[in-house]
């Protein structure tokens, strides 16, 4: 092996190769920037109220039990298709009871299930939640989830 | 101890056990929540607890890491760290950051708050202050470190784990940038999660194994540089465009499809060579290290990272298997081996290899050191075994033939108790190895009657 290749050979086929697979790693995520803001995203508005939601989202750690779009914690439901799965994917002001009837409910308090807090959240948040998963439901996300269980 | 400033290391070793038993017993409460979903829950919600758990894990790897450059660059560059002083305000820092998100998660406070309150996406949950105050900390240890290589003797070795820290730190700063954007989110979140564990921490890892074979085995150290470049060679020829795995169901290009498939499939390679690498060496070797037990978790951690990353990732990683099985227990499954494996053990055996030296003793509690090997890595694997079946029958029920999830995880209760059960044993050998580097007693194992072997 030494005949082969040298410690220096080595190196030099690390740096140059590592810096060729960044380079092409690079040019690929600006195509895929694109390709999601100009494509995959761009079916329904990204409204302000979309972006607030995503902070209700957020600062409530849903990620940490829920997945979202199959990333996340694996303790509750897949959440990318919730709307779908809820029947209201095409109708906001539906959405939107559904799901303050679903969060007021929380936590079931039924021994044995899995317990989901109350987060007290005001009308104005669940109308931006409602707004983020039915902006979400519309991702082309190539055809992910395979059904509406999530 | 060569070198008077490499006493740092062992207080970042200290903090990062300390994290690590805050770790393990996370996951056991998280565990147990599953069996007993009602268990605490006003209290201390699943989701608090999972941070706490993922949380505490990558800041004591985090450490451990810290800790091993500390300990390792001084002897490779042959020259004392630039500044202790600066290294223990860095360490500082960070338990400030630690306690601080620590608070923050249990008691739900400043939430909403921009500074104050936790960020909520997954991992890097941590409020502004305490993302700051890890950048800052960050930036004092590469100065340090850097300072120290640049004026000392460069190594292959020092080489390649300061390339793997500048990497982690500057992608960390992604940590920054939320787009509002989801799917954009998402695609640059992978470059911190994914870039670090199978880009950076395995130039980390290789850097800290090659160290300790060199270390253990006294194998040349021309053999063992260049095996390092070539494996971490293709570690990152085949990680980088392996972020591709990712990239299939979050609203990014088709293409990654193929790329992500055929890279993360390569991702193999790196842990299998890391493997064969560590046990010719060992074979190789003449040296008769009396430290048995860094040299039981050294092979340990390149033989179950080869598993866990390798064949584990394997598994569900082809675009058409990952359809069904992305984000089930089977990602779980491979999480907790892949994780251990690598990064877990690599970290215990650099432990097991500085804590007698930084202590000026010889290394006691061996035995004790090897139960606790074999307690973490079994209950482990167990446990990755079982989530491997929960996932097998959650894939095939809810993604296959459309079950709802909540019917799905009721049935799967037998393996989260076994689930359980093998985290206990986790637990156990975590206890087990912290108290057989604190306690000092004498016992040493006698040398091998084979002197060649």
């Amino acid at each position: 092996m030494r005949e082969v290749m040298t410690k220096a050979m080595a190196r030099n086929v690390f740096y140059g190769g590592s810096l060729f697979f960044i380079v092409v790693f690079l040019i690929m995520s600006a195509q895929s920037v694109r390709h999601i803001t100009e494509r995959s995203t761009a079916s329904a508005e990204l409204t302000e109220g979309v972006a607030r939601g995503k902070k209700v989202w957020e600062e409530h750690a849903c990620i940490n039990c829920h997945t979202l779009m199959g990333e996340g914690a694996y303790f509750a439901p897949e959440l990318m298709n919730v709307m779908t799965r809820w029947g209201v994917d095409d109708d906001p002001e539906g959405a939107f009871d559904v799901m303050k009837g679903w969060m007021e409910a929380q936590p079931s308090g039924i021994e044995g299930r899995r317990q989901m807090p109350q987060f007290h959240l005001s009308d104005e948040d669940l109308r931006d939640l409602t707004d983020f998963f039915l902006w979400v439901n519309k991702i082309d996300a190539q055809g992910w989830p395979p059904n509406e269980a999530g | 101890m060569k070198y008077q400033t490499q006493r740092v290391a062992y207080w970042y070793f200290l903090a990062a056990m300390a994290v690590f038993a805050v770790q393990v017993l996370g996951g056991l409460w998280a565990g147990w929540i599953y069996v007993n979903p009602n268990f605490l829950s006003d209290a201390m919600p699943f989701n608090i607890i999972r941070m706490l758990h993922t949380n505490s894990l990558i800041v004591w790897l985090l450490l451990g890491f810290f800790g091993a450059a500390y300990f390792l660059v001084p002897e490779e560059s042959e020259r004392e760290l630039h500044s202790p002083k600066l290294a223990y305000i860095q360490l500082l820092i960070l338990l400030l950051g630690t306690a601080g998100v620590v608070v923050t998660y249990t008691f739900d406070l400043f939430a909403g708050n921009w500074f104050l309150g936790k960020e909520g996406r997954e991992f890097i949950e941590q409020p502004v202050w305490v993302k700051l105050g890890i950048a800052v900390a960050s930036l004092i240890f590469l100065f340090n470190i850097t300072t120290t290589v640049l004026k000392g003797r460069k190594t292959a070795i020092t080489n390649v784990l300061l390339l793997g820290l500048w990497g982690l730190v500057l992608l960390f700063l992604f940590a920054f940038y939320n787009p509002e954007n989801l799917a954009l989110d998402k695609m640059f979140w992978w470059y911190i999660v994914h870039l670090w564990v199978e880009g950076t921490w395995e130039l980390i890892m290789a850097s800290i194994l090659a160290f300790l074979l060199l270390k253990l085995t006294g194998v040349d150290r021309e053999i063992i540089e260049k095996w390092l470049y070539i494996i971490v060679a293709t570690a990152l020829f085949s990680g980088i465009l392996g972020t591709g795995h990712h990239y299939y169901w979050i609203g990014t290009p088709g293409y990654w499809q193929w790329i992500g498939s055929i890279f993360s499939s390569l991702e193999v390679i790196p842990f299998f060579a890391m493997m064969s690498f560590s046990f010719v060496m060992v074979w190789k070797g003449k040296r008769d290290h009396p430290n048995k037990a860094a040299l039981l978790w050294a092979l340990g951690a390149a033989t179950v990272a080869f598993f866990g990353a390798g064949v584990w990732g394997f598994l569900h990683t082809l675009h058409g298997v990952n359809y069904y099985t992305h984000g089930t227990q089977i990602t779980a499954a491979h999480g907790h081996l892949a994780f251990f494996g690598a990064y877990v053990s690599v970290n215990l055996a650099i432990i097991t290899y500085a804590m007698p030296i930084l202590t000026g003793r010889d290394p006691y509690n061996q035995v004790l050191n090897m139960v606790s090997f074999w307690l973490m890595t079994g209950g482990m694997s167990f446990m990755t075994f079982v989530l491997t079946f929960a996932g097998t029958i959650q894939t095939h029920m809810q993604r296959v033939l459309g079950e709802n999830f909540m019917d799905v995880q009721e049935g799967l209760n037998l393996f989260f108790i076994m689930r359980w059960g093998a985290g206990l044993c986790v637990v156990i050998g975590a206890i087990l190895f912290i108290y057989a580097q604190l306690a000092p007693r004498r016992e040493i194992i006698a040398k091998a009657e084979n002197e060649g072997a």
